[in-house]
Parts: structure tokens; C-alpha cells; sequence
């Protein structure tokens, strides 16, 4: 097999791996290194931290795995090699009335990825996580080959969001939801601050909801933002692909505090008083970044980090505390988003919990780790959680017990990877597979 | 109307990448290769893609065996037949200076094998007045280097064959694209120490469709290896002898 020695990083770029990476171009030579050389696999890095890097180690590049393997036109079942890009599978099956039920923020995760991180999307509060829609998974454990469904048992809650720790996924089988057409209604509706926001999220019939936060707003505008509801209509996307790449790193000061508060204020003036409707390509409603190539590079090349928590709906009022924090810090950047949550997920490590999610960018700027550092242990005071494909901050000690059931997805872990040969630098950082969380389970702590 | 396409080496990243192309305009696809299960496997993607039809068939530029069912099965399409040709080898050249054995194989590959594919193409071409053939050679075949000149060479050849197939497809109505490329991110290259200017196969591939839509005869992929090459072939002789590129 050919070897590369790569640099790598994850897409917030401020953590990167250097380490022989494998890029199979078919499943045979997938399956022949493995069995060789078991490492742990990555598609196209869009987990912003390090989950999907090995440094020093080896590594998986999925990327050139993109094919449909088979799809059955009356069930909506297709099969699919981990490494297809969601939106590329969105753009195949859209004109044919099928669409994947569940997609994330960006059309290039791939499907191993969003198996592997159990992803949600806009619509997670109607149609649950990426992971329960899958029903099948073709897993590489060494030089063994587990077929795996729903009714596998404890291997498949492990798989489900298992940060790919029980083998490389190679294949999986969806189902489709039927979809009218490939296009979107969209509306959008200004929120003058978080009460508001989290009364028009409980208002909302909308399947797919989410709201944009400016992140910069403090006092009684704490929390404002734009409210965007769409659902899915008929119709077909007459333009052409069209896209634009951020060609080089930008300065530091491109996403400098005053510059960000100018940005969000007219970002915010965008959508009159009234509200706005319109109707848009799928993708474009669900994807809006994916039309910007490499828009990481907007953050210089420190790079930036993600952080985003889950809080528990009756602790609104850490919520509250979290935004004046980010507003003060002067630090936080356009992108911060927040979403009602449902309590779906797919498995053991699941991020999703009911209540309420927001998800802030941060440049890798002094302070920034500091930050992120302190919401997440506001995050575990309030009895909510990080999300591991955004993370690339925290310490093992600030994750303990977020995940209740992580003892069960340790013991299914080691027992598909006993070798610890899957294990990438955040399951390693935050010590996610350490004997010791499945000790604290069984004394009931 | 309907395209049919004969994809050779229909394995390769760059062939994918093409066939992933024609099936979004709805063509229909003939992926020839060795890999049976890998074929399948993209012409399912094609279909779900768009392609009108896809279909996996077996071809081994080594077994000529193979060649006429290929054939046979194009000219049973209504419409044009083209063809895209993406084989070839290139083992190490170390390896082949130890072993001269081996020079057969990369000229069987990359030359004799998809020559003699053509020419027994090419009358279907011309009975029918219209159909492009892409033949896809290499910059490692304008210049004999130290580092792969038995790849070069074979490429050469195959080049100029081509030329001359031009020459006759053309009085024919049909028409021949000889595509060049320079280091291009696939198998072959992925690990390589030394490569620069990297293209995407997808790069390659829409370069490809839009030579073939503009009926080009000779294109350089990505376009500045044109002038990368044509330093390089100027460079005298008794100078590029001492030179190791």
C-alpha cells in the first residue's frame, strides 16, 4: 500500500496531526490495509478539532471512497461508501423525490463521518440524528468484516456516534426520506433577544428551525438574532453549481471585534422588520457556507475553534450567562448559531440531548482557549454537554460525566477494538476509552 | 441524442472522475477495466448520477481477448461511439533498469494494448461519421528523463500515434483529443515525493469534456505544463543530458 506523510488538520486548523496517511481509491485495497494496518479512518475534515486526526500515527483518507453502491427506487434505500459527502448524495437523489432525512451545517461531511459523529441538522427536533436513519454499516475491525444493523446490539449503539472507535466504517445503507422537489421556503424573521428567540423556537411548527445569534449583542439585546424556518416544496434548482474559494489566509484583524460588530449589525438589518420569505435551492438553505471554499481560511492561519454545548431546557438561565460571557469577550466571531433540541439520538455517545444547543466560533486569538475552557465547564454545571466534533479545547477532567452512558460505549469499544488501534488524538486527550469512566459507571456514580 | 462512451482503465481516478461527468449528460457508459467488483461498484454511482446506461466490462490491455466484446458491444448503440483511454503503467524506473523484463508490460499497457483497441474501433468511427476518441498520454512523453523514460517513452509513442489517428478520424468526421497531463492527486502519484502543481482528477476530467466539446487536438492539463513543457523541450541537448528533472 502507498504511504504519504501528511501534516493534516482538522477545519478549525488550530490542531493538526503529521502521520503516514493511506488513501484508497477502492473498497478491495480499503479492506486489504486494514486487515494489515488497523488505524482509525477520516473523510474530509470537517470536524473542526481533532477527532478525526492520528498524530504520529497512521491514518485512513476516505475521500476518494464517494460512490453509490446500490440504491432500491421503490424503498428509498441506498448504499453508500463512507465516503460520500452528504451534500453530493442530497444533489444526486433530490430530482428523484429522495432526500437524506438528516443533514449537517455543511454538504461535504461525508456519510462515515456523520455516522461516526451522529450528526444532526435544522431539522433535528422532527427527524431525530443522521445515525437513525442508517441501517446497516460495513465495519473493518483488523482483518475482520462486521456487517452491522439496529439489531446488532450494543455494537451499533457504539457505532452510532461512536467516534469511529469500534473499526473503519466503509459502507452504510440509508434510508431516504421522500422529498417534493429540491427546493426550500424559507422565512426568515428578525428576534430581538434570547427570551424571544426561545419563544419563537416553542412557537415554531416549522421541520427545519434554526436561529443565527449575534454573538456580539449585550444588555437587552442579549442573544438577538435572525430566526430561520424553512420546509421542503416542489420545484427544481434551475441555476448551476456555482461556488467561490477564500483564496489565501486573511489577516488577524480580518475578523477583529469592531469588524465583527459591524458585520452582525448588517447582517442583521438584512431581514426587514417585517420578515422575508423566499425560496431557495436546498443546498443553499441548508449549506450556505458550502458556496465559500475553504472559508476557514477567513480565520488566518492560527485558525479558529468551535465550541459548542448542549444545556438541559430548564437551564435557560445558564444560556443567559453564556452569551453575556462571549459578549464581553469581544471575541466571538459571525458565526454563532442556536437550536432547539429534541431528545433523539443514535447512540451511546450521541452529542443531542433535549434543550437547547448554540454553537459559537471563535478565532484562535489570546483568550480564545480561556474562554471556550470556561463554557464548557458552565456546561457541565448546567448538566449539558460538548460536542465532540467541534472540540478541540477541553481536558478529560471537564468531560467527565457528560456522557452517561460512555461506560457502556467503553466496554463495546474495547471489546471491537481491544488493541486501542482506532483511537484518535481526542479520544485520547479527553481520555474517552480510559477504563476508569466504565469504573465510575457500574459504582452508579 | 444519446452519447455512448467506452471508458478504458475505467478504475482510475481520472476515469471516474470523466464518467461522472458523461453521466450527468446523461450518456451511456462503458467501463472497461480489470477490477470487475470496482467497476460495478461506479457504474451503479453512474447510473444513480444520470447516466442513461452503465455497464462494467472486462478489459486487459494484455489480453486483446478482450477487446472485440467491448466493441461489439458499442456498435450495437445507436448514435456515436466514443471512447476515453486512461491506461497505462508506470512501475518504478529503478525497478525496471534491474529487471529490462519489464518494459515489456509498461509498453503493452500504455501503448500497444490501447493502439490496437483503437484500431479496431476506428472503422466504426468512420462508418458512422462522427465520435471522438480521448486518448490520454502524458507530459513524461515530450522528453526522455532519467526518472521514467521507459514510461515516457511508451507514452511518446502512443502520442504520436494518436496524431496520426487524428489524421485519419478526422477526414472521417470524427475527431481525436490527445490529453497531457502533468502530476495529477491519484493513486499513482499519492505518496511520490517531489510533486508540485497538483491537480484534481476532477480538474483533469473538466478539462477533458471541455477539449472534447471545443474538439481541441492536443491539450496540457492543467493548461500551464504547455509552458513548463515547452522550456523543457527547448532546453539543448548536450545541457538536459547533465539535468535530473
Amino acid at each position: 500500500m502507498a504511504w504519504n506523510n501528511l501534516t493534516y488538520a482538522g477545519w478549525g486548523r488550530a490542531r493538526s496531526a503529521s502521520g503516514k496517511v493511506a488513501r484508497p481509491e477502492r473498497q478491495s485495497a480499503l479492506s486489504r490495509d486494514v486487515a494489515t494496518t488497523p488505524a482509525p479512518a477520516f473523510g474530509l475534515r470537517r470536524s473542526y478539532g481533532d477527532v478525526a486526526l492520528n498524530d504520529g500515527g497512521t491514518a485512513y483518507d476516505m475521500s476518494r471512497l464517494d460512490r453509490v453502491l446500490s440504491f432500491d427506487a421503490e424503498t428509498g434505500v441506498v448504499e453508500v461508501e463512507a465516503g460520500m459527502p452528504v451534500g453530493a448524495l442530497a444533489r444526486s437523489f433530490a430530482k428523484h423525490g429522495w432526500l437524506p432525512a438528516v443533514m449537517p451545517g455543511t454538504g461535504f461531511a461525508t456519510v462515515g463521518g456523520s455516522i461516526a459523529n451522529d450528526v444532526h441538522g435544522k431539522n433535528h427536533h422532527t427527524e431525530g440524528t443522521f445515525g437513525q436513519h442508517v441501517t446497516e454499516i460495513t465495519l473493518l475491525q483488523g482483518n475482520r468484516v462486521e456487517i452491522i444493523t439496529p439489531e446488532s446490539g450494543t455494537i451499533w449503539q457504539a457505532t452510532i456516534g461512536g467516534l469511529g472507535q469500534t473499526g473503519v466504517i466503509a459502507k452504510a445503507k440509508l434510508q431516504l426520506m421522500p422529498c417534493p422537489g429540491e427546493l426550500m421556503k424559507l422565512r426568515e424573521t428578525r428576534i430581538a433577544n434570547l427570551d424571544a428567540f426561545l419563544k419563537a423556537f416553542d412557537d415554531s411548527d416549522a421541520p427545519y428551525a434554526v436561529g443565527w445569534i449575534d454573538a456580539t449583542a449585550t444588555g437587552d439585546r442579549l442573544g438577538r438574532g435572525i430566526f430561520e424556518e424553512s420546509e421542503l416544496v416542489a420545484g427544481r434548482d434551475a441555476g448551476k453549481e456555482h461556488s467561490r474559494a477564500v483564496p489565501l489566509n486573511a489577516p488577524g484583524w480580518a475578523l477583529s471585534a469592531p469588524i465583527v460588530r459591524l458585520f452582525n449589525e448588517a447582517y442583521y438589518r438584512r431581514i426587514p422588520a417585517r420578515g422575508k420569505t423566499s425560496v431557495k435551492p436546498i443546498w443553499d438553505v441548508l449549506f450556505p457556507l458550502d458556496a465559500i471554499h475553504d472559508w476557514n481560511r477567513l480565520y488566518g492561519k492560527r485558525g479558529f475553534n468551535q465550541f459548542q454545548c448542549v444545556i438541559p431546557p430548564e437551564r435557560v438561565d445558564m444560556l443567559r450567562t453564556m452569551l453575556e460571557r462571549i459578549g464581553a469577550s469581544h471575541l466571538a466571531s459571525p458565526l454563532a448559531v442556536l437550536k432547539k433540541m429534541g431528545a433523539a439520538r443514535g447512540g451511546y455517545m450521541s452529542f443531542p440531548m433535549a434543550g437547547y444547543t448554540l454553537a459559537v466560533d471563535f478565532p484562535n486569538r489570546d483568550g480564545a482557549t480561556e474562554l471556550i475552557s470556561d463554557l464548557t465547564d458552565m456546561t457541565h454545571d448546567a448538566g449539558g454537554r460538548i460536542y465532540f466534533a467541534k472540540d478541540g479545547v477541553a481536558e478529560a477532567a471537564q468531560v467527565k460525566g457528560m456522557y452517561p452512558e460512555q461506560g457502556d460505549w467503553v466496554k463495546a469499544a474495547a471489546k471491537a477494538d481491544p488493541g486501542n488501534l482506532f483511537e484518535t488524538d481526542l479520544v485520547r486527550r479527553l481520555e474517552l476509552r480510559d477504563i476508569a469512566h466504565m469504573a465510575q459507571d457500574e459504582t452508579g456514580a | 441524442m444519446t452519447q455512448t462512451w467506452i471508458i478504458l482503465g475505467a478504475t482510475s481516478s481520472m476515469a471516474r472522475a470523466m464518467a461522472r461527468r458523461l453521466a450527468k449528460d446523461g450518456a451511456r457508459l462503458l467501463l472497461c477495466g480489470r477490477d470487475m467488483d470496482d467497476l460495478a461498484a461506479s457504474a451503479v454511482d453512474c447510473l444513480a448520477r444520470g447516466a442513461a446506461s452503465a455497464e462494467a466490462l472486462r478489459f486487459d490491455a494484455r489480453d486483446h481477448a478482450t477487446f472485440a466484446p467491448i466493441i461489439d458491444k458499442a456498435a450495437s448503440e445507436e448514435g456515436e461511439i466514443n471512447c476515453a483511454v486512461f491506461v497505462g503503467s508506470m512501475p518504478d524506473q529503478a525497478e525496471i533498469d534491474a529487471d529490462p523484463a519489464l518494459l515489456d508490460g509498461v509498453v503493452q499497457d500504455s501503448y500497444i494494448g490501447p493502439a490496437t483497441f483503437l484500431t479496431l474501433l476506428a472503422p466504426h468511427i468512420e462508418s458512422r461519421a462522427r465520435g471522438t476518441v480521448v486518448g490520454v498520454t502524458s507530459v513524461a512523453g515530450d522528453r526522455g528523463r532519467i526518472g521514467n523514460y521507459v514510461y515516457g517513452s511508451a507514452k511518446a509513442g502512443f502520442a504520436t500515434y494518436l496524431s496520426g489517428l487524428r489524421n485519419r478520424l478526422t477526414r472521417a468526421g470524427g475527431h481525436v483529443v490527445t490529453v497531457k497531463p502533468g502530476f495529477v492527486d491519484t493513486a499513482m502519484t499519492w505518496g511520490i515525493e517531489g510533486m508540485f502543481l497538483v491537480a484534481t482528477p476532477d480538474a483533469v476530467a473538466k478539462d477533458i469534456m471541455r477539449a472534447v466539446a471545443k474538439k481541441r487536438n492536443v491539450i496540457y492539463t492543467p493548461f500551464f505544463w504547455r509552458y513548463i513543457m515547452l522550456i523543457i523541450r527547448h532546453i539543448p541537448e548536450f545541457i538536459f543530458k547533465k539535468m535530473s528533472i
